[in-house]
């Protein structure tokens, strides 16, 4: 597949926004029960939502680029029985509304207790918006990743695999995010939240490593015999049909050598995986490394445009089959 | 109900790409135009074409084919395309079975494109929408065309018939029974969404004959053994007597 890159910013920019607002619901649930210092609720909570929001919004920007008709793009919630495409565009709003309640009841200080649960603990707005936060949030990874895995016939991504790796890649680089924004808003918890992103890294280094594994053993379903329905062993194709280009040829190709492809895997499985564990690990230690911690996520970050670019390239779609000669 | 599509038989096919320029021509001037092209006379042509024909060699010389194979939609009847489709813009029509792009509801995202294992969608660069074969629905129903013309103009133009349209779902239509007694056979069955367009296969035309077929097998000389065996030259039973 031709990879695009608006469809790259976009599933890489609001994989990361989910996973920092997971990461500051997380701190919240922690600090509720008592096993987390609770941190600057307008610092910590307030500006993270709004980094969240804006990383959202430049994600739904990004979108808008890959559509032809972007001003018919309201249509695009019709078909939720069937697509989850319309799915996620009605998911990704519903997150962004409830990411910013949620900031702004951390900004306004707004914590009136609506009632108690067994143990005394105290629930207000920000817990309940937090919950349906992190629903939503999962809710759009699994709406965002079934998208490529419901089509049945891209075998590379139609895997559970690539739901399990948006998660995960998406919480990886949403935490080392907010480890990164907790050196300024909230220094007691950078340790745990650059541990929890190095936990979830390495997750995804087993998972996307699986998915790799997988991708490179797939047996092609579709075949020259199948396509044209001609059963013998060599069929070699003449012509095309036309000579220019079409969007056959345009949009199903990425249109780089071999070389460039083993390029970009390596370099993400670098800047995935290895590279913010080793930032990540070693701005826990050294206490308010807050270059380090920016260091993980920005290699991570520029890692996971390159994850995506390869996954959509690594992609063979069986209309391919049809154009492998020009004349 | 109805399922309408088009068989095509690679036997008779000749790669003539009448049916190219014909659906061009109709459907860039008809209700589902226009289909643009960029730079047409340039280095670098390119344009939307529902139908494309394309050529294939089979087999390694000296006993090779060549195969000319006509590609365009299949209108499956359990099209991936349709289901995909974020605002229904992509629909199959109930009542005949035709897949179709509503231009007005498309946002252009491709989705539906890369939804379709066999590549027979193409986004149209001027429009910025989804467009695909109708298989000429704007002409299939016009009364105002003479009955011989209400077929689509792929369908007209082919010089040597090899294109047929009907009805497959109705057991007696030519084409259903071009499918049931020629071998048509759909593309990537693999799949399971099930094309209505066929293909039929190309065939050799051989006939077995025996060695006793050559002389009369009527001949009674023969058959009794009595008389010597008259050579095959010779002149039979049938040859001497006025019956």
């Amino acid at each position: 597949m031709h990879p695009a890159f608006s469809v790259i910013f976009l599933t890489t920019l609001i994989g990361a926004a989910q996973g920092l607002f997971l990461a500051l619901f997380t701190v919240q649930s922690y600090a509720a029960f008592k096993l987390l210092p609770p941190p600057d609720a307008h610092a910590f909570y307030g500006q993270g939502s709004l980094l969240a929001l804006a990383l959202l919004g430049a994600g739904l920007v990004a979108s808008f680029f890959h559509l032809g008709r972007p001003e018919r793009a309201w249509r695009s919630i019709a078909m939720w029985r069937t697509s989850w495409l319309a799915r996620e565009v009605i998911v990704l709003p519903a997150f962004v509304g409830v990411v910013f309640l949620y900031g702004l009841a951390h900004w306004l200080n707004w914590h009136p207790v609506l009632m108690t649960l067994p143990g005394g603990l105290p629930v207000d707005p920000s817990a309940i918006l937090g919950v349906a936060g992190t629903l939503l949030a999962f809710a759009l990874f699994i709406c965002t990743a079934m998208i490529y895995a419901c089509v049945k016939f891209l075998r590379e991504w139609h895997s559970s695999l690539t739901v399990i790796n948006y998660i995960l890649l998406g919480g990886a680089s949403g935490f080392s995010l907010a480890a990164a924004f907790a050196v300024l808003s909230a220094p007691e918890l950078v340790s745990f939240l650059a541990g929890w992103a190095a936990i979830i890294t390495l997750l995804g280094l087993v998972s996307r490593a699986a998915s790799l594994h997988r991708n490179a053993r797939l047996q092609p379903k579709s075949t020259l015999q199948t396509a044209i329905g001609i059963k013998h062993p060599r069929i070699v194709q003449k012509a095309q049909g036309f000579m220019g280009g079409s969007f056959n040829t345009r949009e199903y190709f990425h249109g780089q050598p071999v070389a460039v492809l083993r390029g970009v895997k390596w370099f993400f499985m670098l800047a995935v995986f290895p590279l913010p564990l080793l930032f990540l690990l070693s701005g826990m230690q050294g206490g308010g490394a807050g270059g380090l911690l920016a260091a993980a996520f920005v290699v991570q970050y520029a890692g996971l445009v390159a994850e995506r670019w390869f996954f959509f390239a690594q992609t063979n779609h069986p209309q391919n089959l049809y154009y492998q000669s020009i004349a | 109900m109805m399922q309408l599509a088009l068989v095509i038989d690679l036997n008779v096919c000749v790669g003539c790409h009448a049916c190219v320029t014909s659906c061009k021509e109709w459907n860039t001037s008809g209700s589902a135009g226009p289909m643009s092209d960029q730079n047409p006379y340039g280095a670098d042509p390119t344009g939307t074409f529902f139908n494309r024909v394309q050529t294939y060699e089979v087999g390694e010389f000296p006993n090779t084919e060549t195969v000319h194979f006509p590609k365009s939609c299949l209108h499956c009847e359990d099209p991936p395309c349709v289901p995909v489709c974020p605002t229904g813009a992509s629909y199959k029509r109930k009542e005949d079975g035709i897949v179709l792009v509503n231009y007005d509801k498309c946002i252009g995202c491709k989705y539906c494109s890369w939804a379709c294992p066999y590549g027979a969608r193409e986004f149209d660069e001027q429009q910025r929408v989804m467009k695909k074969c109708t298989l000429c629905v704007d002409r299939i129903y016009d009364t105002s065309m003479a009955e011989n013309d209400r077929k689509p103009a792929c369908v007209k133009a082919c010089p040597t018939s090899a294109r047929l349209f009907g009805d497959i779902h109705d057991p007696e239509s030519a084409v259903s029974q071009a499918i049931r007694e020629s071998g048509g056979y759909p593309l990537m069955p693999e799949w399971g969404t099930q094309p209505s367009n066929h293909y039929l296969p190309r065939r050799k035309t051989r006939i077995k004959i025996h060695l006793d077929e050559l002389e009369r097998a009527d001949n009674p000389l023969k058959v009794d053994h009595q008389l010597p065996r008259p050579a095959a030259s010779e002149p039979t039973l049938d040859d001497v007597v006025t019956w």
